[in-house]
């Protein structure tokens, strides 16, 4: 089965043109990229150490580990067993769910606590959980929230960013039945206590992985709101799910990563809680769940294993500050994308192990201006990878592209091949300029051609059409010369 | 110093004053320029919209062009343009498939600037002379700033206009939302990244937004045109070339 779980909608230019008549959406974007930046470069400006120099050491840990990938994660599994953690391999959704599924029935689970997980998300398991009668609670506040509105998240990192108080407060007198303060704070401790509820009724805790660590066996998981360790405690059983690049050689490198993700993500010079997770109680007397459980997923990333141009997209800490500066994710959200993993990282990583096909639209999304390149803590090319995929759905023909994207590139690919003819002759290059600026002149005065020429059409709906200032550089450049002599 | 104007098609077409205030710039600097009337693009429109090899025989051919006015004893190509100069640079890497043409790409890239970059990086110029009464904010074109760290040259040069008023922006570094293409495939989400933009400039109260770029600032007067806005758009040429107070 392809990972048709990464994509929740292939309707990009539809969902795009919602997203931007949506102002209270807009708004709060704005604010939360205006505040996470600054936060950003001021937990960016503490860091002692050249905050380069850790960028490049982050990538090669990460670009080694992906290179020696299979023989990192059997040391993983070596150790983690030791450890008395069970491990399982999964290759696609379907596979990790029933794994997932048949650990909690053999547990006897009626509830499933969860902590923020990305992965779990791209796998579709909560439905897999609830369709097997299991209550499944997100308990991270933002992940609670979408879940109780029945949406997805719209940030890897803060699921409800797209959201403003106002709304959130609305939400909550719906779901409580009842009027509640409108505060922050009120709202947190309303939330606090339903939560405290399901954490002590659950069977079964569900986290995400950060870093598995393959020289130790152990894994580590980063948090915010103290929801994770009670995920992890309460319940007898502990199930980790993890995208299987997330594996690092030694423990000793979580010290340039846990110093950076913060920094990077939510502008923190290290997150509220660490919790590194070395197996299972070792006896009765102990606290902390009677059994362990690692879910490796791959889900199509193996895949990308094979170039170094794809296996960079692998390098991904998911810290989100690609998101936090994209210009266009800035206007349009994280949902308008489709993809579980939105904004520009996701731009590149469905495509990649979704498969082309299935989200072509996404590597169109980007003006390739390049910001997320410049604040990826593990230095991914992203603008570059992009470009890579541009060129794969092009190269690829109809197979590899979505209706509309179909439509775009038997549009652009005659008019491509045409302007490079013209590029390539002086003589044609000069008509051809003499013929654009004649119809330039003309259509910057008039919208009569507009329905003959789409991209025209496309230009005028948010801006004026551009006036030529009459004749050619080429030509004065001439008349010129002909002065001097 | 031997200079090679790289007009880019777009100044070529549209905005030929540009190029005349780029060679009035260079000349004023005390070098001879030349302009190769076989020049078209430096190949980017298809480049970056996955249409691989168009652009590599159109990116090629330029090359091929420079290169030959390199070895014929020219010293330097000077760009109007951040992001065709950084297509340049990319050169190496777009063609690196035939090693003879990329071996030509190298040279060429290591002889071509930005006009901002040429003037303070190579030059040594901040003082041109120029004289512009008026209130301005600069727009970091992205490919300028990103690929080709350009970020205080243009500033050092408009400091040392006299009348000149330079507001920063927030927002100066953020992109204008024209990305070739993507303008016209996206031109709702195109527009809305200009806006965010505008309202800061427009709330600034400057005349004019400044940029080394003709594609971002075509965006940008589009959309201002069109909102209704007074503020005009200006290349950084432009602006330092003009005699009189205003161009």
């Amino acid at each position: 089965m392809t990972a048709i779980h990464n994509l929740r909608s292939r309707h990009f230019r539809s969902d795009t043109d919602r997203a931007l008549a949506d102002v209270e959406l807009r708004g709060a974007l704005a604010r939360a990229q205006e505040m996470s930046n600054g936060k950003r470069n001021r937990a960016i400006g503490q860091v002692t150490d050249d905050w380069e120099a850790m960028r490049e050491r982050a990538r090669a840990v990460k670009a080694w580990t992906l290179e020696n990938l299979a023989d990192q994660l059997e040391l993983f599994e070596r150790n983690a067993k030791a450890n008395g953690i069970v491990v399982h391999w999964a290759s696609d959704p379907g596979h990790a769910c029933r794994l997932i599924r048949s650990i909690c029935e053999e547990a006897g689970a009626r509830t499933v606590v969860k902590s923020k997980s990305m992965v779990t998300e791209e796998i579709g398991l909560n439905q897999i959980l609830e369709s097997a009668d299991m209550e499944v609670i997100e308990s991270d506040l933002g992940e609670w929230i979408v879940q109780i509105a029945g949406e997805a998240p719209s940030h890897i990192v803060a699921p409800a960013i797209h959201r403003s108080r106002e709304s959130i407060h609305a939400l909550f007198q719906e779901t409580l039945g009842r009027e509640i303060p409108e505060d922050a704070e009120s709202m947190t401790m309303i939330a606090r206590e339903i939560l405290r509820q399901g954490f002590l009724r659950a069977d079964v805790g569900i986290t995400g992985v950060n870093y598995l660590v393959a020289e130790t066996g152990s894994f580590l998981i980063l948090e915010n709101e103290g929801n994770q360790r009670l995920t992890t405690s309460l319940p007898d059983v502990h199930i980790a799910v993890s995208g299987i690049e997330k594996v690092i050689p030694r423990l000793s490198d979580l010290d340039v990563f846990l110093r950076m993700i913060g920094r990077s993500g939510t502008g923190q010079t290290v997150t509220t809680y660490q919790n590194l997770f070395h197996g299972p109680k070792r006896s009765p007397s102990q606290e902390g769940p009677g059994s362990m459980h690692v879910v490796l997923v791959d889900n199509g990333r193996s895949e990308l294993l094979a170039s170094e141009r794809s296996r960079q997209t692998l390098q991904c800490i998911r810290c989100g500050a690609c998101l936090n500066i994209c210009p266009v994710y800035r206007q349009i959200g994280g949902h308008a994308y489709g993809s579980v993993y939105p904004g520009p990282i996701g731009s590149i990583f469905t495509p990649q192990v979704a498969g082309l096909h299935q989200a072509s639209q996404l590597p169109y999304a980007s003006s390739l201006c390049g910001a997320c390149k410049d604040v990826c803590p593990v230095k991914i090319d992203i603008p570059e990878v992009l470009l890579d995929l541009r060129e794969r759905v092009v190269a690829g023909g109809s197979t590899q592209r979505d209706e509309d994207t179909d439509h775009k590139v038997r549009r652009e690919s005659p008019a491509f091949r045409r302007w490079s003819a013209v590029m390539n002759s002086p003589a044609r290059y000069r008509l051809a300029g003499h013929l654009l600026r004649t119809l330039a002149t003309v259509t910057s005065r008039t919208t009569v051609l507009d329905r003959f020429i789409p991209p025209l059409a496309a230009w005028r709906s948010t801006r004026s059409v551009p006036r030529p200032e009459g004749g050619s550089f080429r030509a004065r450049w001439r008349r010129r010369g002909d002065r001097v002599r | 110093m031997r200079v090679q104007l790289f007009v880019t098609c777009l100044v070529d077409q549209f905005r030929p004053s540009v190029g005349e205030a780029t060679v009035e710039l260079l000349e004023r600097c005390g070098c001879s320029v030349e302009f190769d009337e076989r020049q078209t693009c430096c190949g980017q429109p298809a480049y970056n919209s996955g249409h691989r090899s168009e652009a590599e025989r159109v990116l090629g051919r330029t090359v091929e062009l420079l290169h030959e006015w390199l070895e014929s004893g020219g010293e330097a190509v000077v760009c109007p343009s951040g992001s065709c100069s950084a297509m340049i640079h990319h050169a190496p890497k777009v063609l690196a498939e035939d090693e003879e043409l990329a071996g030509k790409a190298r040279r060429v890239a290591e002889s071509t600037w930005e006009l901002t970059q040429f003037l303070v990086d190579v030059l040594g110029r901040e003082e041109l002379g120029t004289t512009w009464r008026g209130r301005v904010t600069w727009h970091d074109a992205c490919h300028g700033l990103r690929e080709l760290g350009i970020r205080d040259q243009p500033r050092r040069l408009l400091d040392g206009v006299s009348g000149l008023q330079v507001h920063e922006c927030g927002s100066c570094d953020r992109c204008c939302g024209f990305g070739g293409t993507f303008s016209v495939n996206y031109p709702q989400i195109s527009g809305a990244m200009s806006d965010d933009k505008i309202r800061e400039i427009d709330a600034s109260g400057v005349d004019a937004v400044v940029s080394c770029d003709v594609s971002c600032l075509m965006q940008l007067q589009g959309r201002l045109e069109a909102t209704g806005s007074a503020v005009k758009t200006l290349h950084v040429a432009q602006l330092l070339a003009a005699r009189e107070d205003r161009p």
